[in-house]
């Protein structure tokens, strides 16, 4: 499976990734010989086989709908780039 | 004093023989003269490793000190730390300080154990080399004349704890992330079963492959180690509540009779000859001790590299879109608009194999791709799994190499990421099925330490551990230290 310079803008848009259109070829080229290696699945028999998301087959738990944490909001924005009144800021959105 | 074990350290502790505070001065002072060398800590926490060893001296004179009071140690920089940068060895952690501890972090921590620092990595656990840490790349203590790898991607925990900067270091493996190295260091790590140590505050790479677990010079210690980091955790939705043995408890009873499995597709021609006669020779020295050796077939093993390059990148897709520049990590400047925003807070903050799992894990989960790739690789991850199942019906251990060489040198896999992949050949497979692996040091290779891959059954860490320190009672591979420090 090969996958070429234009299918890599594509997917890097869907990563949002930036990547500039010189790298572009190195990376198909990169990408492709990952997917090479993975073909080797596609010669497995799986019929049948049910799919393993999970080591121990294990289902999500659910935790009692009961109010555990305290507000930290300021501990918690501590580490955001960009903040007032409490808020995240970003770039405007709506015009 | 470096080569102690544990148990040595926590005697000489108890006794009075030396505090923790002149044990920590005399690691930190190792740390901050020889660590130039091995560029093996991203952060060194002087200050708060001194108030915690002054505490455990206290603790220890009250007479209420565990195993673990006052003895240092260091954290891979992927378990957040409170107050302490967490850099996962990636420019888009470069800022950020954990508000809360990683429940790994908590257990040592209430142990009263003093940790150093925080260990050098991968960017985001994705290497078999440590070449991709934004911080720089570690050098293996074991080189010679060429720098040499420390392998990775917890090659800074690797490299501390064979440098003897630090007792012992927690690490995490992902498809051979704690094998590897320990193999290229000549130390003995574990991979648990998953769901036995806690992943929470663990920074995500691959969460259903993702596993904590210790790095050390012998079995006994990295037992030692799993009783502080195993057990059930509500905070982790993928941990196993089921009890927690005392791991360091009978390591004395001997391994006669017992079955150890060397699967066939791992012992092939392909197999490098060195390695092969080291492995043979430690498999004789199992045997003399009274193990029974049989073959076994993993026929869905080659496999795992295939399925782990589809698997690993989907779920590290998913858990990298996190990262937006807008609550916390790496932000752009002067963003134009929210699409600029995002693009070029990720495009700077990842480095190029994030950056490259991140597509390979968004082309197979993308529309037209899901079922040929991700389910696809699911399905043959049963397969393997069923593998192991039924091998473990008959014996009790798989034994194989860890590594397909010694440690490599820097830019030796070339610019092809596929020959970097293929490193983990070995240990990726036990990944994919949740099982603990162990490597521990099996030989020696023209002056370098060579691993051997110990895989139990789900939960038998017990088992594996037994083998290997019943093996470091016979032989003295896991003495080794590098020449030079």
């Amino acid at each position: 499976m090969s996958i070429g310079p234009d299918d890599i803008k594509k997917i890097a848009l869907l990563s949002r990734l930036h990547v500039e259109d010189e790298q572009a070829p190195k990376l198909s080229n990169d990408i492709s010989n990952i997917l090479d290696l993975v073909d080797q699945l596609q010669a497995v028999d799986t019929t049948d086989v049910e799919p393993m998301a999970h080591p121990m087959d294990a289902v999500q738990i659910l935790r009692a709908d009961q109010v555990t944490e305290s507000n930290q909001r300021e501990q918690l924005q501590k580490n955001a780039p960009m903040t007032e009144n409490g808020l995240f800021l970003v770039p405007k959105v709506i015009e | 004093m470096l080569n102690k074990t544990i148990k040595e350290l926590s005697q000489g502790l108890q006794q009075g023989d030396f505090s923790s505070v002149e044990l920590t001065t005399t690691y930190l002072d190792r740390i901050n003269t020889l660590d130039q060398q091995f560029n093996s800590f991203i952060s060194v926490t002087d200050e708060q490793a001194l108030s915690a060893a002054k505490a455990a001296d206290e603790r220890i004179a009250k007479g209420s000190a565990t195993i673990w009071t006052g003895i240092p140690f260091a954290h891979k920089d992927i378990f957040c730390t409170e107050g302490v940068l967490t850099t996962c060895g990636s420019k888009m952690l470069s800022n950020f300080i954990p508000p809360y501890n990683a429940t790994v972090a908590s257990n040592f921590e209430q142990a009263g154990a003093v940790c150093l620092g925080k260990t050098n990595m991968d960017e985001f656990a994705m290497g078999s080399s440590n070449e991709s840490s934004f911080y720089g790349k570690v050098i293996n203590p074991w080189s010679q004349d060429e720098p040499l790898v420390p392998g990775g991607s917890s090659g800074g925990s690797a490299a501390a704890v064979a440098a003897r900067l630090t007792p012992i270091a927690t690490a995490t493996d992902t498809g051979g992330s704690i094998r590897q190295p320990a193999s290229f260091c000549g130390l003995t790590g574990l991979k648990p079963t998953y769901g036995r140590v806690s992943r929470y505050g663990m920074v995500a790479f691959a969460s259903s492959l993702d596993q904590g677990g210790p790095m050390a010079r012998s079995a006994e210690d990295a037992a030692l180690m799993l009783n502080v980091m195993a057990g059930y955790d509500a905070k982790d939705s993928t941990s196993i509540n089921r009890e927690v043995p005392d791991y360091a408890a009978n390591l004395d009873t001997s391994i006669k009779g017992l079955k150890i499995g060397l699967p066939k597709e791992f012992f092939s021609e392909h197999l490098d000859a060195e390695i092969q006669a080291v492995i043979q020779t430690a498999i004789k020295q199992l045997e003399n001790q009274g193990a029974e050796i049989k073959e076994i077939s993993l026929p869905h093993a080659h496999l795992g590299v295939p399925a782990y390059y589809v698997i690993a990148p989907a779920e590290c897709s998913a858990n990298l879109s996190r990262f937006d520049g807008v609550r916390y990590g790496h932000r752009c400047e002067n963003p134009e608009d929210l699409m600029d925003l995002y693009m070029r807070s990720r495009s700077e903050g990842f480095g190029d194999e994030v950056k490259r799992r991140i597509l390979i894990g968004s082309y197979a989960l993308s529309a037209g791709y899901y079922d040929a790739y991700y389910r696809k690789a699911q399905q043959v991850r049963r397969l393997i799994k069923n593998d192991y199942v039924a091998a473990f019906e008959n014996v009790d251990v798989v034994l194989s190499p860890t590594t397909p060489s010694t440690a490599f040198g820097f830019n030796s896999k070339g610019d092809d990421p596929v020959q970097m992949y293929l490193e983990d050949i070995f240990t990726i497979s036990a990944n994919l099925a949740g099982l603990p692996g162990l490597s521990l040091p099996a030989g020696m290779i023209k002056g370098l330490p060579i691993g051997m891959q110990l895989t139990g059954n789900y939960f038998a860490e017990k088992t594996i551990l037994k083998v290997a320190h019943q093996f470091q009672q016979e032989t003295d591979w896991h003495l080794k230290a590098p020449s030079n420090l």
